[in-house]
């Protein structure tokens, strides 16, 4: 098991060396030059003024050069300074990083405690009316974009309660109450394209081993009904969903980055929008760079429990 | 080096070798009857009724509803009518026209963004698959990073950066769906070339490019459709992502997404303006992803689930 978790560890890093070059070649391959467009039309901006910006953004000498000392700045927790605010770039990702996460969490909580029991239940009962629903249901769940549904849902709670959730963020540990209501109708925006994916998946994979001999075996040998779906086929059938989950998390960290604009939360895809409408190099760089490290590791904590659920996997 | 891969053994098919005997020799005739009958999926057909729907109102509905989705004119906020059958807007303007004119655009953002994912994934994707090698590590490694950043934000970025215009909208989605087109294309390459008849091809002389031209691309026809059919729909939703956080089509022009945005500040006065614009994006996406999944199902139902949404292998 050990020797799997570093094997995994393993894979994880070269991806994210190879990230960290992706977003700063990104930033710099770009058309323009970043000095040029900071300065606008200001064209009385002598040589010097400009060279003078330049050491400051660390825009100066060999992308090699630039690039290391980017990365051995960020290895110690230095991002830079943002731009527009010249507040170091690291307190505002920091501020922003657990509003996406608990939207994040919250989202994938709701899509997996409703997906996984409508999924079984529309393949235990397979072809009745439910099952059309769900089947139905899942299609359209994957087609409702969360920023529409967003939309809706505040239009819902304001025409017909006559409540708007509160616009000023709350921090959790000040009144988990008032946070909660909050963050409640972003995240089943954002959770109901994920609800829709995990219930197919739970589904697709329940009728599978529904159909295997060892289900059948347990029936025979007068294990209930109900015993053998939660127990034989349910513990099977949520392997594979396991892996949906992880990809998923993508899905919801850009669901959140979306909605988080709508509901006015400060996270991390509200920072990320600010900061390429104001041109705020080094802000984009953070935050593009947190959500990519953020997605890598939920990924890597999906793989470790995949090999903990499924013995065959570390074993390899 | 290229073509020395091929001779060491072939890749086989996950199944085994006793798997491909029976998949590609044996032919079983069919009768008329029961080839059509798998034609006769409900779901698929009901998508691709949408889909029709929309092309045709995208190319021809200017035509049939004569208003000019940028005219203004004194009558704001106006609700459902006989003469604004989706209302007015803030200023005026009739948002039947202007749902008309969004349709254009996002199957024009669309059709584009999913033909730059598809040329340069299915050109990755045979290169990859079919020298394997340093070049298809490099190639799977450019991909397993760019599957990193959640493909959304990667739009984000990347329009943003390259500046907020329809145009750089369609290329930003192009390049963030790019990837997925190039992994299926690989994994299919790597499958066909395990079957007996390109290796006979390979045996009896035939070069490189032929045998990608002639064999396997042929054979990859099938997942390349079902796949152009579901990112058709992603597109379509992440232009409207675009267009809505004003990354993509700029006001006054009318998009779906930017509709939405506008009608957000509205919201209180007119309900109306949040709901057609998103009712339009829903079933559109909804037509597209229909039909895929109509399309797989008779196609090649070995896909999965739902491939267009899951990297097929790690």
């Amino acid at each position: 098991m050990g020797s799997y978790i570093l094997r995994r560890i393993g894979f994880a890093i070269p991806t994210l060396f190879g990230v960290t070059i992706g977003i700063f070649l990104m930033v710099r391959l770009l058309p323009g030059d970043i000095i040029d467009i900071l300065f606008g039309g200001d064209l009385t901006a002598s040589e010097e003024v400009k060279d003078q910006a330049r050491e400051q953004l660390g825009l100066n000498g060999s992308y090699l050069e630039q690039y290391w000392r980017w990365i051995s700045g960020v290895a110690q927790g230095d991002f830079g300074f943002s731009l527009r605010n010249t507040e170091p770039v690291s307190n505002v990702i920091l501020d922003a990083l657990p509003i996406t996460l608990e939207l994040v969490i919250l989202g994938l909580l709701i899509a997996v405690l409703i997906g996984v029991p409508l999924g079984v239940i529309s393949a235990v009962k397979r072809d009745s009316a439910h099952d059309y629903a769900a089947r139905v249901g899942g299609l359209v769940g994957v087609s409702i974009p969360s920023f529409w549904l967003a939309t809706l849902l505040l239009l819902f709670t304001s025409r017909v309660f006559g409540w708007v959730p509160p616009l000023n963020y709350v921090s959790p540990f000040d009144d988990p109450i008032a946070n909660l209501s909050q963050f409640i109708l972003p995240a089943i925006s954002i959770s109901v394209f994920t609800l829709a994916i995990v219930m197919r998946m739970v589904r697709a994979t329940m009728l599978e081993v529904l159909g295997q001999d060892y289900v059948r075996t347990a029936r025979a040998k007068g294990v209930s009904r109900r015993t053998v779906i939660s127990k034989h086929a349910l513990r099977n059938a949520l392997i594979p969903v396991i892996t949906i989950v992880g990809f998923e998390i993508g899905v919801l960290i850009g669901g959140a980055a979306i909605v988080e604009i709508i509901f006015g939360l400060p996270g991390v895809g509200y920072v990320l929008l600010q900061a390429i409408f104001g041109r705020d190099y080094p802000v984009i760089q953070a935050a593009a760079l947190l959500i990519a490290v953020t997605f890598i590791f939920a990924n890597l904590l999906v793989d470790i429990l995949y090999g903990v659920l499924d013995p065959r996997i570390s074993q390899e | 080096m290229s073509t020395s891969g091929n001779f060491e053994g072939p890749m086989l098919p996950q199944g085994g070798p006793s798997n491909i005997g029976a998949e590609s020799w044996v032919y079983t005739p069919q009768r008329r009857r029961d080839r059509l009958a798998k034609w006769r999926n409900p779901i698929g057909l009901v998508g691709a009724g949408i889909v029709l729907f929309n092309a045709f109102i995208a190319l021809l509905g200017p035509q049939i509803w004569r208003i000019d989705p940028n005219a203004l004119d004194y009558l704001r906020f106006e609700s459902p009518s006989w003469a604004h059958p989706m209302g007015t807007d803030e200023l005026g303007r009739d948002t039947l026209a202007r749902i008309i004119h969004g349709a254009q655009v996002s199957l024009q953002v669309g059709v584009i963004a999913v033909s730059i994912a598809f040329v340069g994934g299915v050109l990755f994707g045979l290169l990859a698959g079919y020298y394997k090698g340093p070049l298809d590590s490099l190639l799977m490694r450019i991909v397993d990073i760019m599957f990193s950043l959640p493909g959304i934000v990667l739009a984000i970025v990347i329009a943003g950066l390259l500046g907020p215009n329809r145009r750089n909208a369609m290329i930003a989605i192009g390049i963030v769906i790019l990837p997925a087109f190039a992994r299926v294309v690989r994994g299919s390459v790597l499958e066909v070339m395990g079957y007996p008849f390109t290796e006979s091809a390979r045996a009896l002389g035939a070069s490189g490019r032929w045998i990608m031209l002639r064999h396997v691309l042929p054979n990859i026809v099938a997942p390349l459709l079902v796949l152009v059919t579901v990112y058709l729909s992603v597109a379509i939703l992440a232009e409207a992502a675009l267009s809505f956080l004003g990354l993509g089509t700029q006001p006054p022009e009318a998009s779906w997404g930017g509709m939405l945005n506008t009608a957000r500040t509205y919201i209180g006065i007119d309900p109306w303006l949040s709901i057609f614009p998103g009712a339009a994006i829903m079933v559109v996406v909804l037509g597209f992803n229909f039909l895929g999944d109509g399309l797989r199902d008779i196609l090649d139902p070995r896909l999965g689930p739902h491939v267009g949404d899951v990297p097929v292998s790690k």
